[in-house]
């Protein structure tokens, strides 16, 4: 141990601790969500009664665009801010919650469509409980992915945030893309899978 | 400098009003005071669970023994196992995982300070609301109160239907809140340890202990979430009329169990391998050696926490898996044991050729080794499938996991705390209160341990409130729960170890033991902020290193 | 032998002789066997002793291990003590050696793979054994906190207390068991018999025994089921072929009707008795309780928690929760005379 003393420990080749933070996060909620997928794939064709997916599941392939995009526009959003292009950043930020906020919007649209029409609910059938308990997780995390996505714009309008915070927006827009990730998977097995 | 501080700070502390200083640890976010803070909680509740050992022990002195109602003993096993597991052993080793890393690393604090705090509180909130059962859960039959379903919980036990009122309830919350607080601080020792070592401290430089609790903090981010996600589907069951573990709508009872499990397994490594971390580093010191094989420990590590991901269903042989299934997990659980074998080799290799010296901290550690070798080799016994038919349910199983748990791990964590105590307070645990404590919890441990394997070869089942006499299990029985109260009276003589040395200790200095990582290298106890200048290490000794300049580690590594 | 004064090595030699004495006690009881032991390894039957023979081989190969580890673990303890005399010099720092490693790592595989191949020639040869034609059938449905029993083949419908016929092994005639559920995990254990399978509901399992010799053997329920799952006890009567055959002939016929407990029988019908238990060849026909047709021809009652004696019947049909606090069946409110007729009535059903 020297008497040397150094401005700060890692001076940059170390990891940035909100990055693996995030990654950390990352990987158990993935481990959360597998589970749920394992549930639902375990049960498919299992229940004993009531609708089946074939029956009334209907693909939400707009709304998927949606979301899907909205990973695009979020990393968009990322690269202007790093560079400094507040306008272009607040708008493709905003586009994000717009798009993030349209798929909340669908899925609540086929619930309500689940519910109503063919009396589908979680209690109805194994079908039920593991579809609206898989899909309702992953909305789960896209309000709270909203929510934060919502503060950082506020935050934003107000001034506060530029380029020298792009490493947390960073932080921030990695989990709005696993969120997106997440759906990939969640599709593949209740719709296409599951069916 | 460092009596200087101290000086500083006694002054500070005389002068300021009480309110002040609990409102200051109410707050603190700093991770010398919240490790405390977890050890002390750990310890309150060590004692509650003991105490619910104890319940259990009386009764079961005796066939057909009255002393509690089958009811109140099923609550008691389930507190108990409950208790120890997640507000005794994940808070005191997380605790020690706190204080210690950042100092370890030549850090200030860990990466989130007050997502630290915020996960301690989330865990210390699990633990109120798991306690609040005995008052607040209320139902039909009077079957609300504490949860009486086991701490695995096995449905449909736990369906609306076998388990009215909210005793079951208050287990899944509590359990919830406490595991969203494990991966906080799972989180956060990840980050700490990739983000902010200080320079030269390279992954291949830092101490074991740091290593091992980063394989341990992975381990917690993919087993704890899991049974975060069982224990919503049983919410969902329970409340929202979810058939996931609903039997007659053709759900099932064994994914409860395997997703249990998928937790469970991982879990008591997560329990274990911090334990390991502790000898890793008090074995050296007190052998006046280096750890033998360093990338060899790392690596053994590394994979026990991959293969110990592949071994749940061993607890699950009777449950009907077909043979090709119940073959790989008793091969996966068997291979396990090669790299935890490694382990113990080379803790026996660091000890070859040393200079041992039968401090405390180093009589607890020899009783460690010679415990987790008996308890591994139980465990690989269980881990043959067809005796696992004979030996599963029983109090062989229950012997085995005690043994890994108190045997093991908290003999660990007493050598822990005696090698820790004067870094953390300044002044040294009595050696002669010490050795009395190791003797008694030695001896009251084997009386309990060592013998309560016998009832389970002779067919006594776990979880029985109690037993027919004449089965050979009576004086059995009883020699255990004498063993009971003797580790009882030896956890006293510790209590009052660590109070009366708080006032009456040694003054211990910067470096009591002579050792080699950089934790004593600052006061004791150390400044708030830790180092007044981050260090620059060169080698994994860095003491040693500074202490030996004509012979140091950097030459070697 | 030297003595030492070390109090490692004390202690040690200390807890190996505990450990020593604890095994000589069981072993001593093994030895003095007789029925009512539940020993695991005392075993009586193909699966048992088929178990039985690889746990000694797992027991013998772990022993070996612990001995060598523990001479090196004393040995260390011993050998490399620091004393006053070496207390200021640092020993050689040794960091490793990877022949060392390379040796303890090959060994222990090798050790596993061994106990692999023996393991999973047990778990094929117990799980998969195929049922020969002679075998009996029986169809054990767990139950909160007692057993029911059924012999589809035979028509027989029983509780709690199971017979058997003993096998002779040159023409085995094994028992197999279908494992159901009808609420919560319960679990078979018969120690001497075989190894445990539980009772899932929604999950069926299946389990074999063939006897080897007659006599009673004991086992209780080993899977936490709810408040009395200590007290969810098995027996098993193995007979001889005739003496099967005549129980069996027996537990077919239906109850048999005494008009002297004709008032028994009407306190029976008439209270809530029937919505629970059945008497075969009358109107009882409730399936939640145990049936009750060959209630006599049982040793004990409730599942084993007490003797099937008169006294006994009357306290459990009045309180059950002096017998087994905690069990479902509930406290029948009866007056004296018509529990006293009804304890009559049931006394017939042999």
């Amino acid at each position: 141990m020297s008497a040397i003393t150094t401005p700060f420990p890692g001076a940059g080749s170390l990891p940035y601790r909100g990055k693996v933070a995030m990654a950390s996060l990352i990987f158990a909620e993935s481990a959360i969500f597998t589970i749920f997928v394992v549930a639902y794939l375990f049960y498919v064709g299992k229940s004993l009664t009531g609708p089946t997916p074939q029956e009334v599941l209907e693909t939400p392939i707009f709304f998927t665009i949606c979301l899907l995009s909205s990973s695009l526009t979020v990393h968009f959003a990322g690269k202007s801010l790093e560079r400094g292009k507040q306008g272009a950043f607040l708008i493709l930020w905003s586009l994000t919650i717009l798009l993030g906020g349209l798929f909340l919007y669908g899925t609540g649209r086929e619930w309500h469509r689940l519910i109503y029409e063919h009396g589908l609910t979680i209690s109805t059938n194994l079908f039920g409980t593991t579809y609206y308990s898989l899909v309702g997780l992953h909305a789960f995390h896209v309000t709270a992915g909203l929510v934060m996505l919502g503060i950082v714009l506020m935050f934003a309008l107000a001034g506060r945030v530029g380029a020298d915070q792009f490493r947390r927006v960073d932080v921030l827009a990695l989990y709005w893309h696993f969120v997106d990730a997440v759906w990939v998977v969640v599709f593949t097995v209740v719709y296409i899978l599951g069916r | 400098m460092s009596s200087d501080a101290m000086a500083i700070r006694n002054v500070e502390i005389e002068s300021r009003p009480w309110v002040e200083t609990l409102h200051g640890w109410l707050t603190t976010v700093d991770h010398k005071r919240l490790g405390i803070l977890y050890i002390l909680y750990a310890l309150f509740f060590l004692v509650v669970g003991g105490l619910e050992a104890t319940i259990i022990r009386i009764q079961l002195m005796r066939p057909h023994n009255d002393f509690v109602s089958p009811q109140v003993f099923n609550r008691m096993f389930t507190m108990h196992g409950t208790t120890m597991i997640f507000f005794v052993a994940i808070p005191v080793l997380f605790g020690f995982a706190n204080y210690l890393v950042p100092l370890m690393i030549g850090a200030r604090d860990m990466a989130f300070p007050r997502l630290n705090a915020f996960s301690f509180w989330l865990t210390a909130l699990g633990g109120f609301l798991l306690y609040f059962s005995f008052l607040g859960g209320s139902g039909l039959y009077g079957a609300g109160n504490a949860p009486d379903i086991g701490w695995w919980a096995y449905a449909p036990l736990t369906s609306r239907a076998f388990s009215p009122g909210h005793s079951s309830d208050y287990w899944t919350i509590s359990l919830l809140v406490a595991g969203f607080g494990s991966i906080g601080t799972a989180i956060n020792l990840i980050a700490t340890i990739l983000s902010m070592r200080c320079p030269g401290m390279k992954l291949s430089r830092m101490p074991l202990l740091v290593w091992l609790n980063l394989i341990m903090a992975g381990m917690v981010i993919l087993a704890i979430s899991p049974l975060t996600a069982a224990q919503i589907m049983l919410a969902i069951d329970r409340y929202l009329g979810g058939h996931f573990f609903d039997t007659q709508s053709g759900g099932s009872a064994t994914l409860w169990m395997h997703f249990f499990w998928i937790f469970g397994h991982p879990e008591v490594y997560v329990l274990v391998i911090p334990a390991f971390a502790f000898v890793s580093e008090i074995i050296p010191v007190f052998s006046r050696k280096p750890i033998f094989g360093y990338p060899v420990m790392v690596g053994a590590t590394v994979c026990i926490g991959f293969v110990s991901l592949s071994v749940w269903a061993h607890h699950m042989f009777t449950i009907g898996m077909n043979s090709y299934a119940n073959s790989f997990f008793a091969i996966t659980t068997m291979a396990v044991g090669v790299p935890t074998g490694i382990k113990i080799f080379n803790w026996l290799g660091t000890m070859w050729g040393g200079r041992i010296q039968f401090k405390t901290p180093m009589l607890f550690c020899i009783a460690f080794l010679f415990q987790f070798l008996i308890a591994g080799l139980t465990g690989v016994m269980l881990g043959s499938a067809p005796f696992n038919w004979q030996l599963s349910g029983s109090y062989f199983v229950v012997a085995h996991f005690h043994y890994v748990i108190v045997g093991g791990i908290l003999f660990a964590l007493f050598a822990a705390f005696y090698y820790w105590y004067p870094k953390v307070t300044g002044r040294m645990l009595s050696e002669s209160l010490g050795k009395l404590h190791f003797w008694l919890f030695l001896i009251g441990f084997h009386f309990t341990f060592d013998v309560m394997h016998v009832p389970g070869l002779l067919g006594m089942p776990r979880r029985i409130y109690t037993y027919e006499p004449g089965r050979g299990w009576d004086t059995l029985n009883f020699i255990v729960t004498i063993g009971a109260f003797i580790q009882g009276i030896a956890i006293l003589v510790f209590v009052w170890n660590l109070i009366v040395s708080y006032w009456k200790g040694d003054k211990a200095g910067n470096d009591p033991w002579d050792a080699w990582t950089l934790e004593w290298s600052v006061s004791s106890p150390p400044p708030e902020y830790n180092f007044g200048s981050i260090p620059v290490v060169a080698s994994r000794r860095p003491l040693w290193d500074l202490k030996h300049p004509e012979d140091p580690d950097s030459s070697y590594e | 032998m030297r003595r030492t004064n070390n109090p490692i090595i004390r202690s040690g030699i200390q807890t190996f002789a505990l450990l020593l004495c604890s095994l000589a006690t069981a072993a001593a009881k093994t030895a003095s066997s007789s029925t009512g032991l539940t020993n695991i390894f005392a075993p009586e039957s193909t699966p048992a002793k088929t178990i039985f023979n690889l746990s000694v081989f797992v027991l013998i190969i772990t022993a070996i291990i612990f001995v060598v580890v523990l001479t090196l673990l004393v040995y260390s303890v011993t050998k490399f003590r620091g004393n006053a005399g070496n207390a200021d010099r640092e020993p050689a720092q040794v960091y490793g050696s990877t022949q060392i490693e390379l040796a303890w790592t090959i060994i222990p595989i090798l050790i596993v793979v061994v106990l692999f191949l023996a393991t999973a020639r047990v778990i094929h040869a117990v799980q998969d054994a195929p049922q020969p034609p002679g075998a009996v059938e029986v169809t054990a449905i767990g139950h909160q906190f007692w057993w029911e029993f059924r012999y589809p083949e035979l028509g027989i419908v029983t509780a709690n207390e199971l017979h058997i016929p003993v096998s002779d092994p040159t023409h085995p005639t094994p028992t197999f068991l279908k494992l159901l559920s009808a609420d919560t995990d319960h679990s078979f254990w018969i120690p001497q018999l075989a190894g445990k399978t539980d009772l899932i509901p929604n999950h069926p399992n299946s389990m074999w025994m063939d006897p080897h010799r007659t006599g009673v053997f004991l086992g209780q329920c080993a899977q936490y089921c709810g408040t009395q799952h200590a007290k969810m006890l098995l027996r098993v009567s193995v007979d001889t072929p005739e003496d099967f055959g005549a129980w069996a002939r027996a537990q077919q016929r239906p109850a048999i009707q005494d008009e002297k407990v004709a008032a028994g029988r009407r306190v029976f019908e008439m209270t809530a008795c029937i919505n629970c238990h059945a008497v075969g060849g009358s109107a009882a026909n409730g399936r939640f309780g145990p049936d009750l047709t060959h209630l006599m021809s049982r040793e004990t009652i409730a599942s084993g928690a007490a003797e099937n004696t008169k006294a006994n019947l009357r306290l459990w049909i009045q309180k059950p929760d002096a017998i087994k606090p905690g069990s479902l069946m509930p406290a029948m409110q009866l007056s004296d005379s018509d529990l006293d007729a009804l304890v009559s009535y049931l006394e017939t059903l042999r």
